[in-house]
């Protein structure tokens, strides 16, 4: 159907004109939802990392520790490439703004960053051993803030799909963190050191699942539609078959190691693939007129009758 | 214009538009094409003021005035005169009015015969020459009432036996028509003859011919009447959508004679506001890029008017202002030829070219084609693209010598010989055109010095912003300089033919690295200046023993003061609405033309509401908010003696001062080639009958036949069937004419990127059009493709009981630019209005059928099959 | 009133969409001044607007809505939308760097120099005004003509339209105005009328640049009942913290289990 006969047979239901979003769709490409991965993987990590250290468990914190640096220079290289203008990355920098997420977040990875770098030295260097655990710790004090607030950062938009899904995104990406971060420790770490990074997995993996689903029932039909749809939709049902075979995995592992290691990875691929999912939602959600409107048209007449 | 009123120009002026109570915009899509002018409209909305917009589509326009008359293109005389009916039949005219400032008291002579007693035709029609002989449309007991602008020098060649009758010249006595009768009941008074003329343009007819449901008619007959009057002005807008037709002129007189009757011309918040084209397009009338008139509309002397007193006896009128036409015109000649022009050498009136009859644009292509016309100098205009036939006009110009081209880009008629769609089909290639073509750039407006001379009449002078860039350069600069090598070329030729060129006053003072002329000179020269060198402050110091020169007697007075008038730009928050101290308006600063008809016979004013111009007892002279027009100190009650001449024969109370008998013409008994009064008349491509008269087309209208120009059969004929839909062309806000200035640029590209046609769904729906899809548009010169844009603004109408469709097409489109399209022209035949040689490009018929067209050869297939369907004989190629 | 402190009086625009006669001239002035690209030559075929909306390289965009509609059978609505500067910007509160920012009338600017196009503000504009553009990497909109308010000069659009339907001045006369006007049309019987984010109550604090319409907002491509996102920042940050210490929780829980 032609833009111009829908302009003659304006839509009953909604009005809106010719069809074309209210809204602009997110210019973020894929390094963003893979960011939103690598971020919550580093704090999860870190956490982990830290636990371990204090559990003196020294296998699990080591192999966490890297796995929390490593993910957080990937984070920081993802984000850069998605600039529009990379070499101006630390304008990120010029100023602190609590109503910016974004801003939030730039500093909180920046010194999570920081921690984690200081903290590794000392562990490879084995000297300044306080300095290093206090810097361990400072990371995990960081990393539940880091895990969650990219929930912020993407539901303060306009995007209904992103914005009415304020309550839960947070809760959705902290639960994707422990999983992937969990799935991780049980591919890196033999089963013994392992049964942190094991229940972790489990439990992130559950939060994630309903999480999940909390948030589509709260978005309703209409708001939460790209989740009934095409790509997104594909995205969020593979994300949680990884997740919950993921978790099935690692809990009937038990010494298996392939199948533990199999169900790691399966749970990481199920967070990340949330994660796609999700950003695809917002584009979806951001270029239907409906979504929009329907819903202020809505609160409108609601106030116009009371 | 100038035949109902004395001058070819718009009565009023934009502003002027505010004060009005109601605004028919008729044939003009004012909003879209004068968006600027157009805030006076709003004004007056603002204020009350009812506008209603005449057209055959939903435009811009219509979407902000009060009502939208959808109407079969080229019906409007029927609607129009349907209007003069209904006044006159309902005694809504404006008494006073009518029986003293027009001619409707006037009595002709019983020789005329109506086109109501000869089924379409006026008397004294030659159908040898298509041609009429106006000798029994004159005044009863007169020979000829000398018309007041344009035409008269061609016109008189078109009866008989002229020569000595302009000897004697039936002058009007004191300015008066022998016989009148101000009861107007003699049945040969021009109001009964009009009467009678309209008799049958009722309601019913406008509903069946022109698709106007008779209410609708009435709403707009009413609203017209009921704000009109002594307190109340309506104001008519009109542009090329009444001109561009085989019957444009007689669109606007019958507007004038609406008008007229309502007493609405020179009247504030009246008026017919002819709205004109390009930025200086007035001027180009007023000082003219036409063959037939010289500056000021003195007529171009005819090859066998061999002397200069029977030029003027010809030409001038014996009474009125165009009395004084022996001194424009020797003032003129002055101007050419300064010093070599003596009273001795009738002021060199021999070195002034001849016409020996039609020399305009489209006459010259056929020249062309038929290796009569060698060279063409194209500045400022892409033919190619802007004039109807372009596959004429591109055929034409392949069979020139040499073709130069002045313009900002190398436009369509500058690369025709090897991008025209003629070379598409291979019925042109480029080894076989021998057409040498040389591109000039131009300088734009704002790289050079000059004046506008609007649609209102108003000369403002623009200075030059920035230098042009590389080798662009002024027409004046080109003019000039082309001049000054020919004249060296020729310096110290004894050959008699040369004289003209070498005795030309060519002294213009140069300026700058690339000796650019003096603008502000040439303004001077054209102002002129009189025995004391000193310029002059107003025609009426314009003499006929060559102590004066003027380059044209009309703008005379633009330079008074030795100051540049046109350059005045004080704001109009330092004045009062009518801003006389902005620019100059011709003639003589007026913006309200005739504005003495703005106060009674009595000298004042109609009413306290419509205040404008009134006589000012205690000092003895008429004064007002505008310059007054008419003798400044005439009294009213001023009556001539009988042997008076020239401005002295108007009497007091006679608005019309360029007319011979000081009237304003509701008959035209002199000035016109088609007739008189105006009477409807199918466009020459029409899928009606002429529901009036036998006659179905305008029998004066300039036709071409020839193998390049076929026509297509139109109602009644075999095969007027094959091109059953309506065509007519129009303009966009976004693009300008043929599209040099805007197709180029991105910004206003992006605005409207393709050529599209206009179509109504039901159309849609019987040609299976898609919108947002392709269509071909086809006529027996072409077929032609174009997006498809369906919209409820595109209406059928019901005429003769049959709905009938029109497509609509915006002519912007060619070949070259960042935005391309087929030519809208390409469709159109050559078929012209016989006074002003205008093409009919409103209204003509063709077919459109889903999907793009043909390329190459299979392209002039298609259109062949059509051909032989109509029965049109094969073209010879 | 407006919301922050500084001694020039708020500007902004009422733009009187029912004179509007759709020419584009404030398109048209917008690119020349701003120096704004071209948006690409593609025949939308809606109505006249062939531009599509606002964007990197649209600043003003004139929407035309054809409408079954009273005594002539349809109508045809024009309006010139622009970005509206709100009194609650997104945009603004949203952006990292600090690239955008409000100037000393009351605008919404972007600083070329500084916006890195992280496109933060893009999903955040309630109205979808601001975009990138991927030319060049960073996000362009309306200045409000910043340069020529400073030069005491009126906006290249307001001072284009030739029939006044852009008004530009200072925001509460133009409130005073806009009330006005719509009383007037209503007087006339153009029941349609209605003024469209000029309510300092509304979901962005009112809008600097506000409407007259004739139908409501979400026919011209307006969102009905916007409001700036950062609103509800406090409950997401709420939330967030929620998270966190349940993510904090489990994370020790995990420990608490017997080695094996
Ligand atoms: N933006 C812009 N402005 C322009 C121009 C431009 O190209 N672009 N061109 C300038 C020039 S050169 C000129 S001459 C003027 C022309 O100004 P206009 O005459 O206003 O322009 P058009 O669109 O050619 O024609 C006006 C209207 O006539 C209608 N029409 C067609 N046939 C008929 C008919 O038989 N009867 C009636 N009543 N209406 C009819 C058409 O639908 C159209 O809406 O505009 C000038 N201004
Ligand atoms: N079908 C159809 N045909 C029509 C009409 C219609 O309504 N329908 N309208 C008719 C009318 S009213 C008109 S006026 C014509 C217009 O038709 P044209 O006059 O043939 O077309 P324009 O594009 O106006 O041509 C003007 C050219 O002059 C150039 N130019 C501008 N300024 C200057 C300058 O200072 N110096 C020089 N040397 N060049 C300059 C521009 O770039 C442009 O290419 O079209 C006519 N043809
Ligand atoms: S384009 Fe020029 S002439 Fe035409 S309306 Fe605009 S300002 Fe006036
Ligand atoms: S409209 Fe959008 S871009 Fe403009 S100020 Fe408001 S939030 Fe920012
Ligand atoms: S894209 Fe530029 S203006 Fe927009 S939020 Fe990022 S830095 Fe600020
Ligand atoms: S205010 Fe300036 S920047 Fe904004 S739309 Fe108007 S012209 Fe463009
Ligand atoms: S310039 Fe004015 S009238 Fe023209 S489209 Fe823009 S707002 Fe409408
Ligand atoms: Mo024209």
């Amino acid at each position: 159907m032609s833009r111009g006969e829908r302009a003659m047979v304006p839509k009953a239901e909604v009005r809106t004109y010719y069809d074309q979003p209210v809204l602009k769709e997110p210019v973020w490409t894929w390094e963003i939802p893979a960011y939103l991965f690598t971020g919550g993987l580093a704090a999860g990590s870190a956490l982990l990392a830290a636990g371990a250290d204090l559990t003196s468990n020294p296998s699990l914190a080591r192999s966490m520790q890297c796995a929390a640096l490593a993910a957080t220079a990937v984070s920081g290289g993802l984000l850069v490439a998605d600039l529009g203008v990379p070499h101006r990355a630390h304008h990120m920098l010029r100023v602190i703004k609590p109503t910016s997420p974004m801003s939030v977040g730039s500093w909180l990875l920046t010194s999570f960053g920081t921690a984690t770098a200081v903290a590794m030295t000392s562990t490879l260097s084995g000297r300044f051993a306080t300095v290093g655990r206090v810097a361990r710790l400072a990371a995990a004090a960081l990393a539940p803030a880091l895990a969650t607030y990219t929930g912020v950062l993407v539901a303060d938009t306009a995007v209904p799909a992103w914005h009415e899904a304020s309550e839960t995104l947070p809760m959705l990406f902290a639960a994707g963190a422990a999983a992937s971060a969990g799935g991780l420790g049980v591919v890196l770490v033999d089963a013994a050191a392992g049964a942190p990074a094991r229940r972790l997995a489990v439990v992130g993996a559950l939060g994630e699942v309903v999480a999940a689903r909390a948030m589509r029932r709260r978005l309703g039909p209409l708001v939460g539609r790209p989740y009934g749809e095409g790509r997104t939709r594909r995205l969020r049902q593979l994300a949680e078959a990884c997740t919950v075979t993921g978790a099935v995995a690692v809990l009937a592992g038990r010494r298996r190691r392939p199948v533990l290691v199999v169900g790691g990875l399966l749970e990481c691929a199920g967070a990340a693939l949330e994660r796609f999912a999700v950003v695809q939602a917002g584009r979806d959600s951001a270029r239907d007129p409906e979504a929009t409107v329907s819903p202020q048209r809505a609160r409108c007449n609601a106030s116009a009758v009371g | 214009m100038g035949t109902s009123f004395g001058r070819g120009g718009a009565t009023t002026f934009q502003q002027d538009l505010q004060h009005s109570d109601c605004i028919v915009i008729m044939g003009s899509n004012m909003a879209e094409c004068h968006p600027v002018g157009f805030q006076w409209v709003m004004e007056a909305k603002q204020r009350g003021a009812r506008i209603i917009h005449v057209d055959p589509r939903f435009t811009r326009t219509s979407a902000l005035a009060d009502l939208h008359v959808p109407i079969r293109a080229g019906s409007d005389i029927v609607f129009l005169g349907a209007l003069v009916h209904h006044i006159i039949e309902n005694d809504r005219w404006f008494h006073d009015y009518v029986v003293k400032y027009t001619n409707a008291a006037t009595i002709v002579s019983d020789e005329f015969r109506d086109t109501e007693d000869l089924d379409g035709l006026f008397s004294g029609f030659d159908p040898e020459e298509c041609l009429y002989d106006n000798l029994t449309w004159q005044y009863e007991g007169t020979v000829e009432t000398a018309a007041s602008a344009g035409q008269r020098e061609l016109h008189r060649h078109n009866h008989s036996a002229v020569g000595e009758r302009h000897g004697s010249h039936g002058a009007l006595q004191g300015g008066r028509p022998p016989y009148s009768d101000e009861t107007l009941e003699h049945p040969r008074t021009v109001f009964q003859i009009l009467r009678r003329h309209f008799q049958r343009y009722t309601p019913e007819l406008v509903e069946a011919t022109c698709g106007v449901p008779k209410e609708r008619f009435l709403e707009v007959a009413d609203a017209l009447c009921d704000n009109s009057g002594p307190d109340r002005t309506s104001a008519f807008v009109y542009a090329v959508g009444w001109t561009q037709h085989t019957v444009g002129v007689q669109y606007i007189r019958t507007a004038a004679i609406v008008q007229q009757l309502l007493g609405n011309i020179g009247r504030t918040g009246g008026g017919i506001m002819a709205l004109r084209g390009h930025a200086s397009i007035q001027g180009s009338t007023d000082i003219p890029t036409l063959y037939n008139i010289l500056p000021g509309y003195v007529p171009m002397p005819h090859a066998d008017n061999d002397t200069l007193r029977n030029f003027i006896a010809t030409n001038a009128a014996a009474t009125g202002y165009w009395g004084a036409m022996d001194a424009y015109t020797v003032s003129l000649l002055k101007a050419y030829w300064g010093a070599a022009a003596t009273s001795e050498n009738q002021f060199c009136y021999d070195y002034l070219p001849r016409i020996s009859g039609d020399h305009s644009t489209y006459q010259s292509m056929m020249g062309m084609l038929d290796g009569t016309v060698h060279g063409f100098f194209v500045m400022g205009e892409n033919p190619a693209v802007g004039s109807a036939n372009g596959k004429l006009h591109r055929q034409a110009m392949a069979k020139l010598d040499w073709l130069v081209v002045r313009d900002f880009a190398e436009i369509e008629t500058a690369s025709f010989w090897y991008d025209s769609p003629e070379i598409e089909t291979g019925e042109l290639t480029t080894r076989s055109i021998a057409t040498e073509v040389f591109f000039l750039p131009a300088a734009a407006h704002t790289e050079k010095d000059g004046s506008f001379t609007q649609t209102q009449r108003l000369l403002q002078w623009h200075h030059k912003a920035i230098e042009p860039a590389g080798d662009a350069r002024s027409e004046l600069w080109f003019m000039y300089h082309l001049g000054r090598i020919i004249r060296e070329k020729l310096a110290g030729s004894t050959d008699e033919v040369d004289r003209p060129v070498l005795d030309l006053t060519w002294d213009y003072p140069t300026v700058g690295a690339t000796a650019e002329p003096d603008a502000e000179a040439v303004l001077r020269e054209i102002n002129g200046w009189g025995p004391d060198g000193r310029a002059l402050s107003t025609y009426t110091e314009l003499r006929a023993d060559g102590s004066t020169t003027c380059g044209c007697w009309i703008y005379c007075g633009c330079y008074a003061d030795e100051t540049n008038q046109t350059a005045r730009r004080k704001p109009h928050t330092e004045q009062d609405w009518v801003a006389l101290e902005w620019g100059w308006s011709w003639p003589a600063n007026r913006r309200v033309l005739y504005n003495r008809a703005s106060a009674a016979p009595d000298g004042q004013p109609w009413s306290e509401r419509k205040r404008y111009v009134w006589w000012d007892e205690e000092a003895g002279e008429w004064t007002g908010v505008d310059t007054p027009d008419f003798s400044k100190t005439k009294r009213p009650d001023y009556a001539p003696p009988d042997d008076a001449t020239g401005p002295d024969a108007i009497r007091g109370d006679e608005p019309f001062v360029m007319q011979a008998d000081g009237k304003s013409w509701l008959f035209v008994p002199s000035g016109l080639k088609d007739g008189p009064l105006p009477a409807h008349y199918e466009p020459h491509e029409s899928p009606f009958r002429n529901p009036l008269y036998d006659q179905q087309s305008n029998p004066a209208r300039q036709t071409f036949s020839r193998p390049l120009n076929p026509y297509q059969p139109t109602d009644g004929q075999a095969g007027a069937d094959v091109y059953p839909y309506v065509l007519t062309t129009y303009r966009l806000t976004e693009h300008h004419t043929a599209g040099g200035m805007s197709r180029t640029l991105p910004y206003l590209a992006e605005l409207q990127p393709e050529f599209f046609c206009e179509v109504s769904p039901e159309l849609a729906g019987e040609r299976g059009l898609e919108h947002g899809g392709w269509a071909t548009i086809v006529s027996a010169r072409t077929a032609i493709e174009a997006r498809v844009m369906v919209t409820d603004r595109m209406r059928p109408l019901v005429v003769q009981g049959r709905t009938i469709n029109q497509v609509g097409l915006p002519y912007h489109w060619g070949g070259r630019g960042l935005s391309t399209g087929d030519s809208a022209n390409d469709l159109y035949p050559l078929a012209l209005d016989p006074n002003v040689h205008i093409q009919e490009v409103k209204a003509a018929t063709c077919d459109i059928r889903a999907g793009r067209r043909p390329r190459g050869p299979a392209l002039l297939a298609l259109v062949e099959e059509y051909r032989q369907r109509a029965g049109i004989e094969q073209e010879s190629r | 009133m407006n919301g922050w402190d500084t001694d020039v009086a708020r500007r902004g625009f009422f733009t009187d969409t029912s004179v509007c006669i759709g020419c584009k001239a404030c398109e048209v002035a917008c690119k020349e001044w701003n120096e704004v690209p071209d948006d690409g030559l593609e025949f939308l075929g809606r109505s006249y607007d062939n531009t599509g909306g606002l964007g990197a390289d649209t600043w003003r965009h004139v929407a035309f809505i054809e409408q079954p509609h009273g005594s002539d059978g349809l109508r045809w609505l024009m309006s010139s939308d622009v970005c509206k500067h709100c009194t609650n910007a997104a945009c603004l509160d949203v952006c990292p760097t600090g690239a955008l920012f409000r100037t000393e009338f009351g605008t919404v600017v972007v600083q070329e120099d500084i916006c890195n196009g992280c496109g933060y503000c893009v999903p955040a504009c309630p109205f979808g005004v601001i975009d990138r553009r991927e030319r060049d990497g960073r996000v362009w909109k309306c200045t409000l003509c910043y340069d020529r308010l400073r030069a005491d000069l009126e906006p290249a659009c307001a001072q284009a339209c030739p029939t006044k339907s852009i008004q530009f001045g200072d925001l509460d006369e133009l409130r005073l105005a806009a009330a006005e006007r719509v009383e007037r049309l209503h007087r006339d019987g153009v029941t349609d009328a209605r003024l469209y984010g000029d309510d300092p109550d509304d979901g962005v604090g009112g809008a600097g640049a506000f409407f007259l319409l004739l139908d409501e907002p979400e026919v011209y491509g307006l969102p009905p009942a916007p409001v700036v996102t950062t609103r509800d920042l406090p409950s997401m940050w709420r939330a967030a913290a929620v998270a966190g210490s349940a993510l904090l929780g489990a994370a020790a829980l995990t420990f608490l289990g017997r080695r094996t």
